[in-house]
């Protein structure tokens, strides 16, 4: 059976509200929709950042004397969700991956426009009541993890708001994950194989079937929780005869993979940044593709080298062990394809490279030190010290974000028809760069040696360390303002970028920048070698 | 252009392409019953967790009979047969039987739902009583949440499948598909509770 596509999208196309106006409403058009998820992320991000900023001052001293312990507490909970679930998760899957995947796959829209529209509107709303929930009286107080029995002992209430609105958070990534497998697999034009898709279509890919796998099993887990909440029941009580070690192994089957989650799709999207900027082909597409499938398929089977310090046998230790080590190599893989792309290539250094180039440091770092903690000796002496804070920073932050950056800088044209100013982007990636190193990388030191993490208050012989933490966080603090700056001047004053300022190959160059609502006028090209860099076959023009 | 589509096989698809797409919601929606399933799957993966780690504490009562779930057994398994015969009548434009049979399978569904809340009511244990006692009513419940639903889905396209102006007929499936998928799926995730819950 075949539908027509107008079927499935709105009828009165032309009645939709065009402008600025169209991002305020229930559109349809993934554009609009990815839009919408990526400014909607980056309000909640300035959020996150000015709780992180607040954690950082309080940590600039050993003692608790910028907040109270308890809402030192409340502010790190508060922090770590709106980052996880309200910045990354869906900006770098909902926005990006909404925006890219339909031109990259040759269609006019996602699979399930509607579905769609759902699965971006269920996020202001719930992310506002997790805001909310820091007001009411007894916020949420057990981290972004909620292990009980302390999720379980804290006052409540705000812990209960903190459950439905990561549910509900968790309902839009299954909708956002069930709509990019239809489309990938399913909405590819006719011609099109899958081994010719860009690798963001990939990683998308197997980023969904992630999230379509584990999110509800986080789903499942926190029902429990709130039964333990609200009805008393016993499932991660101790006290009441249960296992907070169930608990611990729900969460991280879905948290784990996580990760994976927030760090694939910035893969897809630094695969499509640098052959463009350094006018080469994606070195080792194929290997690309598989171990990005193998990291899913390991992704699943890694989790409980989070808990090694939870009790876990020795035969669970060494299976985790071994299994995590694995991923280390077709992370690798990729890592020395990026590399392999540069090389040789004709490299511009402008904003989007620079943030490429620093996500691959940044990435090389974090990755070696997850290597070091899935070992199981020195997991025990580092665990929930500063050295895990460290580590997984470096990899959302100095991984995913700084992806999220480069991605602006270089699909800006194609959202607006402007170029970003090179010199503020430039500023705004070395103070962003320099900032973050300085506040993280001395974090690693202060995790060797014993300071613990999610406590107010430390020992003094840190504290001048932690000083240079906190400068570090000020000036990633700073670098937010010539990136504002840079986009509002630039929407309204940016040199016209043309159709296709990078000269680049994807299928969403192809059209107009910005592109119709339809996507392309007239039928959609078929793109067969999306990396012909440097290729007269491919870049005749 | 960087386009090479010079075949004229791809030229002519590729006027298709813009106009039909195959029909990919039943797809979606495997999807979706893929992710639903992982939730009960964490759900069994904790409650046979604790069958092994988590002893029953002295005194306490944790004890399920099987006549009324092998009578729920049986009803569910009846209904998805009675469900694939509403499908079969639609099939052959036969909209009357088709709606009858929707409404059986509907009336079985109830009668699930009678049973269980019969079974709760008359079980020796309630729901904070002990960890398995919790466990069960999670569970069963999850469970009886969806049957409610399906019930009333079918319900639902039992009224749209009227002979005058029902909007689900032999040209129009997908609804009474797309339901019959999913109370399968219900189905199966019953037999399997079943076997875990009762049997095990």
């Amino acid at each position: 059976m075949t539908i027509s596509i107008d079927s499935q999208k709105t009828n009165n196309e032309s009645l939709q509200p065009k402008g600025w106006l169209r991002y305020f409403s229930f559109s349809l058009d993934h554009k609009v929709i990815g839009i919408q998820y990526l400014v909607c992320g980056f309000l909640f991000y300035l959020i996150g950042g000015t709780l992180a900023s607040a954690i950082r001052i309080e940590l600039a001293s050993p003692m608790s004397d910028f907040m109270p312990r308890d809402v030192y507490n409340q502010v790190l909970t508060l922090h770590g969700t709106i980052m996880i679930f309200l910045w990354i998760v869906p900006v770098v899957n909902g926005a990006f991956g909404n925006y890219l995947i339909p031109f990259y796959v040759g269609a006019r829209d996602m699979a399930f426009p509607r579905l769609n529209a759902v699965a971006f509107w269920l996020i202001p709303p719930s992310g506002l009541m997790l805001v909310a929930s820091y007001f009411v009286e007894g916020a949420a107080q057990a981290g972004w993890t909620a292990y009980p029995p302390l999720s379980i002992t804290t006052p409540q209430s705000g812990q209960i708001i903190w459950i439905l609105s990561v549910l509900l958070l968790g309902g839009s990534s299954i909708f956002g994950g069930i709509n990019f497998i239809a489309t990938i697999i399913k909405l590819r034009r006719p011609g099109l194989k899958l081994m010719q898709l860009p690798m963001y279509c990939w990683a998308m890919l197997g980023t969904s079937i992630l999230v379509v796998l584990s999110t509800p099993v986080l789903a499942g887990t926190l029902i429990l929780l709130s039964f333990d909440i609200i009805a008393k029941t016993g499932f991660f009580n101790p006290v009441l005869g249960g296992n907070v070690v169930v608990y611990q192994h729900l969460f991280w089957f879905y948290s784990h993979p996580a990760v994976y989650i927030m760090v694939l799709p910035a893969f897809g999207l630094v695969s499509e940044i640098l052959p463009v900027h350094a006018r080469k082909p994606l070195f080792g597409y194929t290997t690309m593709v598989f171990s990005i499938m193998g990291i899913v398929v390991l992704g699943l089977v890694v989790w409980a080298h989070h808990m090694f310090t939870s009790g876990t046998p020795p035969w669970m230790r060494l299976f985790f062990t071994i299994a995590t080590a694995f991923i280390a190599v077709p992370t690798g893989i990729k890592f020395f394809n990026w590399v392999a792309t540069l090389w040789g290539g004709r490299i511009s250094i402008n904003s989007a490279m620079l943030f490429s180039c620093g996500f691959i440091i940044n990435f090389v770092f974090g990755g070696i030190t997850g290597v070091a903690l899935a070992q199981v000796p020195f997991d025990i002496h580092v665990h929930d010290t500063y050295f895990v804070v460290a580590h997984f920073h470096y990899i959302v932050y100095g991984g995913t974000v700084f992806i999220i950056f480069s991605s602006i800088y270089h699909w800006f044209p194609k959202v607006t028809g402007k170029m970003l100013n090179e010199k503020l982007g430039i500023l705004h990636f070395i103070i962003t760069f320099i900032g973050f190193n300085l506040c993280f990388a001395p974090q690693h030191w202060l995790g060797l040696n014993g300071m613990p993490r999610r406590v107010a208050e430390y020992d003094p012989q840190f504290q001048f360390v932690n000083q240079i933490s906190s400068l570090g966080a000020l000036l990633m603090a700073i670098s937010t303002i010539p990136f504002l700056i840079n986009v509002f001047l630039s929407v309204r004053n940016g040199k016209d970028s043309g159709d296709n300022p990078w000269n680049a190959l994807t299928p969403e160059w192809l059209t107009s920048s910005p592109p119709p609502v339809e996507n392309w006028e007239g039928e959609a090209p078929l793109v067969e070698e999306p990396y012909g860099y440097g290729n007269q076959f491919y870049e005749q023009k | 252009m960087t386009t090479l589509d010079s075949s004229k096989e791809i030229q002519k698809n590729n006027s298709e392409v813009n106009e039909k797409h195959e029909d990919f919601r039943i797809f979606g929606l495997i999807t979706f019953l893929i992710a639903d399933g992982m939730t009960f799957a964490g759900f069994f993966a904790a409650y046979l967790t604790y069958k092994a780690v988590n002893p029953l504490p002295d005194g306490a009562i944790y004890e399920l009979e099987l006549p009324i779930p092998t009578l729920n057994t049986i009803l569910l398994l009846v209904s998805s047969a009675t469900f694939h015969k509403a499908g079969k009548a639609l099939l052959k434009d036969n909209n009357s039987d088709s709606q009858k049979w929707l409404i059986f399978t509907a009336f079985l569904g109830i009668i699930f739902l009678i049973c269980q809340l019969f079974e709760y009511f008359h079980l020796p244990f309630g729901l904070t009583d002990n960890l398995f006692a919790s466990t069960f009513y999670a569970l069963t419940g999850f469970h009886g949440l969806h049957v409610t639903l399906g019930t009333l889905m079918i319900l639902i396209i039992a009224w749209q499948s009227r002979v005058n102006g029902g909007r689900v007929t032999s040209q129009n499936m997908f609804p009474l598909e797309a339901v019959e998928l999913y109370w399968h799926f219900v189905d199966g995730i019953w037999v399997i509770l079943f076997i875990i819950l009762y049997l095990l």
